[in-house]
């Protein structure tokens, strides 16, 4: 099991929180809410090891689109780079309902 | 039994059914609540979790893998607790059956100062979560005794739509509802299959053996021999309307307290020549409730 931690910058505050997911086999669970500064921050637990490169590669890339100043916890149970973008993404799409 | 599954297939009916099965939890609990209503209680922003599974590697899950929710049934006080089945097989550990427990008993109180609150339990578990060992069967046998309590006051009604079904301590939580709805891809027994296969072996009972496993633990079988009250589609709307109808009837001493019918009937049964699934509906069939 690993803890990994990243910022990044915010352009705008989100509204609300929003949970999607379920830290089930192949998924994980997303809790976005709202972050105590005007900074985007990630934690993601991790029961795999060793993919803080692809994790970094994900996020750059989600990040390069979504501005939120966001905390966003990620409880993963072994979901593929695709999973958890798509997860990422509805996250965000929680936002504006 | 609302809606017979035995019928015709109308096929219009069967497209634009909303599946329950394939609903999380937290879908699940909205798609009973009455529309609007759903106010989740210790959600998994409140973080209440497992603090003995990442001791042992295993990531948790905000909510502990149970959905609290306050809300309404026809304009009544509802209290609708949902097991996510995805997460750790729907097991019950020390936070999700204390969140069950816990919030069945608060139900128990406000019954007894005459605040009738409609208890409901989604069942999707194999039962205890076995890395939390003692305290997950300590808070199950909470769970039983709060349903025992509740059930003087209020039916309790549970259901079981699938996969998982529900297995362990937590079947016996099921058998102890005043009213019991399941599905034919709902499961119910104390152990699972594979687990009677490798405790007395394959000639005992093959796991792999699909209509075997079906014909003792599967939904069909176990309203037909007369341990669940109600079959259903796989039909949210079937569901939550069957769970309606239960609170019509009003408080039931359930079937852990007829004690005499179910040893009659368990003396009904020859230990030298078990009965397959087919003979024992013969033999069980379905009794008018006393």
């Amino acid at each position: 099991m690993e803890k990994i931690q990243y910022d990044y910058p915010a352009l705008y505050s989100v509204p609300h929180r929003v949970h999607v997911g379920v830290v089930g086999s192949g998924d994980l669970e997303v809790l976005l809410e709202p972050s105590p500064d005007s900074r985007a921050h990630v934690v993601v637990n991790t029961s795999v090891d060793g993919f803080g490169a692809t994790w970094k590669n994900v996020l750059d890339r989600f990040f390069l689109r979504f501005q939120g100043a966001a905390s966003i916890e990620i409880n993963d149970f072994g979901a593929t780079p695709g999973t958890v973008m798509l997860r990422l993404e509805q996250a965000a799409e929680g936002l504006r309902v | 039994m609302s809606t017979n599954a035995a019928s015709r297939l109308d096929y219009r009916h069967f497209l634009e059914r909303r599946s329950f099965i394939e609903m999380s939890a937290r879908e699940r609990v909205r798609a009973v609540l009455d529309s609007g209503s759903f106010r989740e209680l210790l959600g998994p922003f409140d973080r209440i979790k497992s603090p003995w599974l990442p001791l042992q590697g295993i990531v948790a899950q905000a909510d502990d893998g149970v959905v609290l929710a306050r809300g309404t049934l026809d304009g009544k006080p509802a209290l609708v607790a949902a097991i996510e089945s995805a997460y750790q097989g729907g097991s019950m550990g020390e936070v999700s059956g204390a969140k069950i427990a816990g919030a069945l008993e608060r139900a128990c109180d406000e019954c007894s100062r005459g605040r009738l609150i409609l208890p409901v339990l989604l069942f999707e578990t194999g039962g205890v979560r076995l890395q939390e060992a003692n305290l997950g069967l300590a808070a199950i046998a909470e769970i039983h005794a709060a349903i025992i309590a509740l059930r003087r006051y209020v039916p309790v009604v549970g259901v079981i739509a699938g996969l998982v079904g529900c297995f362990g301590g937590m079947s016996l939580a099921a058998a102890m509802c005043t009213r019991l709805i399941v599905t034919r891809q709902a499961r119910l027994g104390m152990n699972g299959p594979e687990v009677i296969e490798q405790e007395a072996g394959i000639e005992e009972f093959d796991a792999q053996d699909r209509e075997l496993v079906w014909s003792v633990t599967g939904g069909e079988q176990r309203y037909a021999v007369g341990l669940a009250d109600d079959l259903l589609e796989d039909d949210a709307d079937a569901i939550a309307a069957a769970i309606r109808n239960a609170f019509r009837e009003g408080p039931a001493p359930g079937r852990s307290t007829q004690i005499e019918r179910y040893v009659d009937l368990l003396r009904s049964i020859d230990p030298n020549q078990p009965p397959d699934g087919k003979s024992l509906r013969t033999l069980w069939g379905r009794t008018p409730k006393p």
